[in-house]
């Protein structure tokens, strides 16, 4: 095998138009290292001139193999892999993950759990959609949206790390239930967040929404229709972007999503200036969840009390020999899972996250299988490229809002 | 079972010859290999929009079948959800590709291929999509090692240094 990999024209001709064959186009690599392809994203681009003729998304730099890692760990020490899978989504990643153990146990979920997982997912995609307002506007050139949206988005990392001890990758959900109660700052330093954001949405509303400048930028960029979104796989704000009224916490609610009062924000024009309008009003309806979880949120315990899934809370180990039995075979060999698999999904901000698990009946996953919204999305922008320009293309893919962990697993 | 789905099932039931079961409420049916591209687009005309995910289980090292290859189903107009498995041979594990039908299906078919070996017959462009163009073996499959590091300690750094693969000088 030669020790340079080699890929010449000839090889590519399926995917290029043949004006590339004869060098009346020219083929130009854009990425893996290019500050907007938000993180290591290779296009090969066919250009005339300026104008996109074709682009192909070359994926996989990083690529980590969590799938197969997670085949070699117990079902609770898989889980801290999943962080690290959509790094802006970690709580979501969790409640994925955590959902498909739970329905493959058929194990409950106490009511306080479920509304704290509720808060901790709904907070995390509003600083998800603040990482992705913040560069996307900045690809558009707009520096100082940035700042803000950071500032913000601080905050709500300093609530993770009040209830988990960690900014990111926090691993908080646990299967069964939660890692332990919040503490008694929580529901201040939350009920502070939310009285506050409300006007930082605006500010941002205020340099943006009718900002002449990002309107040349994003108006009719990039569009898709709904049909073509459906049949790419396309899934989350993309898709209600197009006119879809599809939102897994609608229509299919779990973690008590039903108990809740929100909209589901959509748009039909498709293009870049419709994703923002349904990211950023997104943000607002997460706020009224999180106000509304926190209002109701229930007293009791935060742990299933199936004490062969679930360990047993610290104070009971010291006085009951059972607890204690429990402990060790749970932190040494795991519990073993009956043999099924399943299928189950929630919505992250940028779409369906899908977790297909397999068991063969022993302590580890036989199989798992991430089904990442960007994954999908991805797949579109070829499509929503085409025709326009280098400078366009870049504000298409901050509009995708893809993350490379969530790709390439 | 959602009672809006069981019409759908019994009709693909009897369409295809199979038994649908099911586990903590997900309805799976499996179907021949030969026919998966009819039930593709039997499920497109039947308003299923969305191909949520396709992937595959090894079952190595079981031969015939050793893969099972996993469509999932999801319906936006009618809020529904379903998966199909194919049983798959481990000798010349193919399956017929239905990128025509579910266009996302493209990208799943590579990464089916790059990842367990499975290819997607009539596939338009099945080139790896994770993996490195050059790469040997397929990772998913449980006959492929996990790989690790050898940890180096002080006493043992240059010994374990000399057969550590990476770019020396």
């Amino acid at each position: 095998m030669p020790d340079i990999f080699e890929v010449t024209v000839d090889d590519l001709k399926h995917l290029v138009s043949e004006r590339a064959v004869t060098g009346e186009t020219m083929l130009l690599n854009m990425g893996p290292q290019h500050p907007s392809t938000h993180g290591v994203l290779r296009l090969l681009l066919e250009l005339d001139g300026e104008t996109v003729v074709n682009c192909i998304p070359d994926i996989g730099f990083l690529h980590t193999g969590i799938e197969k890692n997670m085949e070699a760990k117990t079902y609770q020490k898989a889980e801290v892999m999943t962080d690290r899978l959509d790094y802006l989504n970690t709580v979501g990643n969790n409640l994925a993950y955590c959902m498909a153990v739970e329905k493959l146990l058929d194990l409950d979920v106490p009511p306080r759990a479920q509304a704290i997982r509720v808060i901790l997912t709904e907070l995390q995609r509003i600083a998800s959609h603040l990482v992705w307002l913040g560069t996307a506007a900045l690809d558009v050139a707009a520096m100082s949206t940035f700042l803000y949206c950071f500032r913000e988005r601080e905050d709500i990392l300093d609530i993770l790390e009040l209830v988990s001890g960690q900014r990111m990758m926090t691993t908080y959900i646990r299967p069964g239930g939660l890692w332990r109660d919040v503490p008694v700052e929580f529901e201040a330093a939350v009920r502070d967040f939310l009285k506050m954001f409300p006007k930082r949405i605006d500010q941002y509303e205020a340099l943006l929404t009718r900002n002449p400048l990002f309107l040349d930028r994003t108006l009719g960029i990039g569009k898709i229709s709904a049909e073509e979104a459906l049949n790419l796989g396309v899934t989350g704000p993309l898709l209600r972007a197009v006119g879809v009224k599809w939102d897994l916490r609608k229509a299919r609610p779990y973690s008590g999503y039903e108990q809740y009062e929100f909209e589901v924000p959509t748009r039909t024009e498709g293009d870049v200036y419709a994703r923002y309008l349904v990211r950023v009003q997104e943000m607002r309806e997460s706020l009224k969840i999180v106000e509304q979880a926190l209002n109701k949120l229930p007293m009791g315990p935060v742990r299933s009390n199936n004490r062969k899934y679930v360990p047993p809370p610290r104070s009971e180990i010291g006085v009951s020999m059972e607890a204690l039995i429990h402990h060790f075979k749970l932190w040494t060999e795991g519990f073993n899972a009956p043999k099924g698999y399943v299928y189950s999904a929630v919505e992250s901000p940028r779409g369906e996250l899908g977790v297909y698990l397999e068991s063969d009946g022993g302590p580890h996953p036989y199989r798992v299988h991430w089904r990442t919204p960007s994954f999908d999305n991805l797949q579109a922008l070829p499509l929503m490229a085409k025709g326009h320009l280098i400078a366009d293309l870049v504000a298409i893919i901050g509009s995708i809002d893809i993350v490379l962990g969530d790709i390439d697993r | 079972m959602e009672e809006k789905l069981q019409p759908i099932v019994q009709q693909l039931e009897q369409a295809f010859g199979v038994q649908a079961s099911e586990y903590r409420g997900d309805v799976t049916l499996v179907i021949p290999r030969e026919r998966i591209v009819e039930a593709c687009q039997k499920m497109k005309d039947l308003g299923f929009e969305l191909l949520s995910a396709l992937t595959a289980v090894d079952y190595w090292p079981e031969e015939n079948p050793r893969f099972h290859v996993i469509y999932q189903f999801t319906s936006v107009s009618q809020n529904l959800r379903l998966g199909f498995r194919v049983p798959v041979p481990g000798v010349q594990p193919t399956v017929p590709s239905v990128a025509h039908i579910y266009h996302n299906a493209n990208w799943r078919e590579r990464e089916l291929w790059d990842m367990f070996g499975v290819k997607a017959e009539g596939h338009p462009d099945l080139r790896r999509i994770l993996m490195p163009a050059d790469w040997e073996g397929h990772p998913l499959r449980k006959d492929y090692p996990l790989g690790y590091e050898e940890p180096q300690f002080t006493f043992n750094f240059d010994e374990i240094d000399v057969r550590k693969p990476y770019a020396k000088e």
